[in-house]
């Protein structure tokens, strides 16, 4: 199939059409309704269920129903939606049944901004909905990379019985540039054997989060967290740029990653050995990655469109020998190549190692630059 | 004493196959399982347990997926409409029912149902009213009666801070998706009777594609309400039901001409 030019939402709403979607909800919230829109029209053309929910709880409650019976389900929303979901998920995470969450995110919190941000981080990647679960949590940073991981994950949702969320900047849902659509996908026919159905006697099937007994509660809590363990050896995804040789590695994900790209190659050019580290599963979280680059490296910059929430995870498994920086732009900014690339110099020409938390020193120089 | 040959003796009542054969947890009195023992008997009459699937919701009837024998899936509080939109519309050959209290159907859940309602989703909602929240121990509910005594009302509802009730069956009979809305009780066995073809009724309209039907159901709660079982159907009798009054509040022509 040839690249054509897409626009990111409908992009992924059309490979989740091709990955064999067989039910979407959704609730119209800016930068995500394209996607809404498109499969308004899409699903229903090809006789498969489309429902414009009265919420995000509608919506995420439909999916929990529809996933129940074990079809394809998706829906999609942006950072207040997602919040207003978190109930859902969580029950959805303890009754174990596949689900896709496309969260297209803005600046918050409150109704914030409608511009790009990475700001649900912590809510998707440590939860957010009450209890011990985790999603699989995945970060494209291209048009053509949402399109791939929103055909992929339908797979790894099924497989684990798990939520798999694509955690897509707005930046990324509101892009237009090329790519190629997967192939088609035969709707699945056979039903999972843990799906209602109707059934009666030794064929009742219960799908449920109810476990009043805390024995049978716990055996549960355990048993996800052993599953969690499986998808934390499986599927861990990352790409590394220049870091062969580097001495400085730059640490983004999305849209943060691809604008720190353009910075790593325009210091590299200037003849700074400095590489860039791009996590792809934020959940399960690349830590051995990072580590290794760690041990390798005397800087580590980390760059979100946040005040730093994946910062945390990195200096979890970095030790003090190696030397953590942090640079974030909010509220709906995106960094420019410059800033990041002046970042860069200012650590490649040595800063002198502080106790004082990354977060601390970033919002110390951001007080030069705005006025809060 | 001559022994009697059962199997020649013709069966009047029996257990329905719908309802599992074991104790509830539901309180003395409570008319709970009476609602599910009607449940029961309907998709026993209309042959569709074997294509049914239950919503539970969040309150006593938490475990009616223990008792009801067919699938179930369990909703958070307030949301069983919009799970069972979800199963309905990916298994729309399927007959999908909620099953609710007050609490849950029209205070927290009041969004889901309405927006159920309104859609005309072809689902089967059991509604019931025992004027408070019985599983978390008795407090107001939007249906708790003005002037009533519940735990998080101990002066009695004062509808000056608190409110008035919540009419279920007048609001969503004012929607155009609803095509079957009944009130009926559940305190003596002429009722419970007129209850269980309200039941049938909505499950024939669900049958037919008609669209949203719902069954009010007054129920007692005599452990929350701290009187005995038999002063608590007086109770609903007396007091309910002069202000949540029993009849059919939208009936489809295609059901008000069906004989069952
Ligand atoms: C989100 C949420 N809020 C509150 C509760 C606590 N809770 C459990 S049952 C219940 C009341 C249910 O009352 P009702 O729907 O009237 O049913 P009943 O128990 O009377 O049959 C409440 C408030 C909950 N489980 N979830």
């Amino acid at each position: 199939m040839a690249r054509e030019l897409w626009k990111g939402n409908e992009a992924f709403a059309e490979a989740a059409v091709r990955a064999g979607l067989q039910a979407y909800f959704g609730y119209p919230i800016t930068p995500q309704t394209e996607a809404l829109e498109y499969l308004s029209a899409r699903m229903p053309e090809l006789g498969r269920a489309f429902l414009q929910a009265e919420s995000e709880l509608g919506a995420i409650n439909m999916v929990y129903g529809a996933a129940c019976t074990g079809a394809r389900v998706m829906t999609s929303t942006s950072s207040p939606g997602t919040s207003l979901m978190m109930e859902g998920l969580s029950y959805i995470a303890a009754t174990e049944v596949p689900m896709v969450l496309v969260d297209v995110v803005r600046g918050g919190p409150g109704l914030g901004t409608i511009q790009p941000s990475q700001g649900d981080y912590n809510q998707i990647v440590h939860g957010g909905g009450h209890g011990d679960y985790h999603c699989i949590v995945l970060a494209p940073s291209t048009v053509q990379e949402a399109v791939d991981q929103v055909y992929e994950i339908f797979d790894l949702a099924e497989k684990y019985r798990s939520i798999g969320v694509i955690l897509l900047d707005g930046t990324i849902g509101q892009m237009i540039e090329p790519a190629e659509m997967p192939p088609m996908r035969e709707i699945r026919k056979e039903i999972p054997e843990w799906a209602v159905r109707g059934g009666t006697g030794s064929n009742k099937r219960v799908l449920t989060s109810v476990h009043l007994v805390p024995e049978d509660m716990e055996v549960l809590d355990l048993r996800l967290i052993k599953k969690w363990q499986e998808v934390e050896k499986n599927e861990v995804r990352f790409t590394e740029y220049y870091m062969d040789d580097a001495k400085i590695a730059v640490v983004g994900f999305g849209t943060a990653g691809r604008i720190a790209l353009s910075a790593v190659r325009t210091a590299r050019a200037l003849g700074i050995p400095v590489g860039l580290i791009r996590p792809i599963s934020l959940s399960p979280f690349p830590y051995q990655a990072i580590k290794e680059a760690a041990a390798q490296v005397d800087h580590i910059l980390v760059v979100e469109m946040n005040s730093g929430m994946m910062l945390e995870d990195v200096m979890k498994v970095v030790k003090d020998s190696t030397n953590v920086e942090f640079y974030g732009r909010m509220g709906g900014i995106m960094p420019f190549p410059d800033e990041i690339l002046s970042e860069i110099q200012r650590i490649a020409s040595g800063t002198t190692p502080s106790d004082i938390h990354p977060r601390d020193r970033w919002l110390k120089r951001m007080e030069s630059v705005v006025d809060f | 004493m001559v022994a009697m040959d059962l199997s020649e003796m013709e069966v009047v009542y029996q257990h329905p196959h719908a309802l599992v054969d074991m104790y509830t947890h539901f309180c003395p009195g409570c008319t709970h399982g009476v609602a599910h023992r009607l449940v029961a008997e309907v998709l026993d009459e209309m042959a569709l347990s074997e294509r049914t699937i239950g919503v539970a919701s969040v309150g006593c009837s938490v475990f009616s997926y223990n008792y009801l024998n067919i699938d179930f899936v369990q909703a958070p509080h307030g949301r069983a409409p919009a799970m069972a939109t979800g199963v309905k519309r990916v298994l729309p050959d399927h007959i999908v029912m909620t099953y609710q209290g007050d609490g849950d159907m029209i205070s927290i859940g009041a969004g889901e149902i309405v927006a159920a309602a309104g859609r005309g989703e072809n689902i089967t909602v059991i509604f019931i009213n025992n004027a408070n929240y019985g599983m978390t121990g008795g407090q107001m509910a939007p249906t708790t009666l003005p002037g009533m005594k519940t735990s998080s009302s101990p002066n009695g509802r004062d509808v000056e801070q608190a409110g008035y009730p919540i009419l279920a069956c007048e609001l969503l009979s004012t929607q155009q998706g609803a095509s079957y809305i009944a009130r009926r009780s559940l305190h003596d066995p002429k009722n419970i009777r007129m209850a269980k073809k309200a039941i049938r009724l909505a499950f024939e309209t669900q049958v037919r594609g008609l669209g949203f039907s719902m069954v009010e159901l007054l129920s007692t709660c005599p452990t929350n309400w701290h009187m005995t079982p038999v002063k608590a159907v007086k109770w609903l009798e007396e007091k309910m039901i002069p202000y949540y009054p029993l009849g059919d509040y939208k009936v489809h022509p295609t059901i008000s001409e069906l004989k069952v």
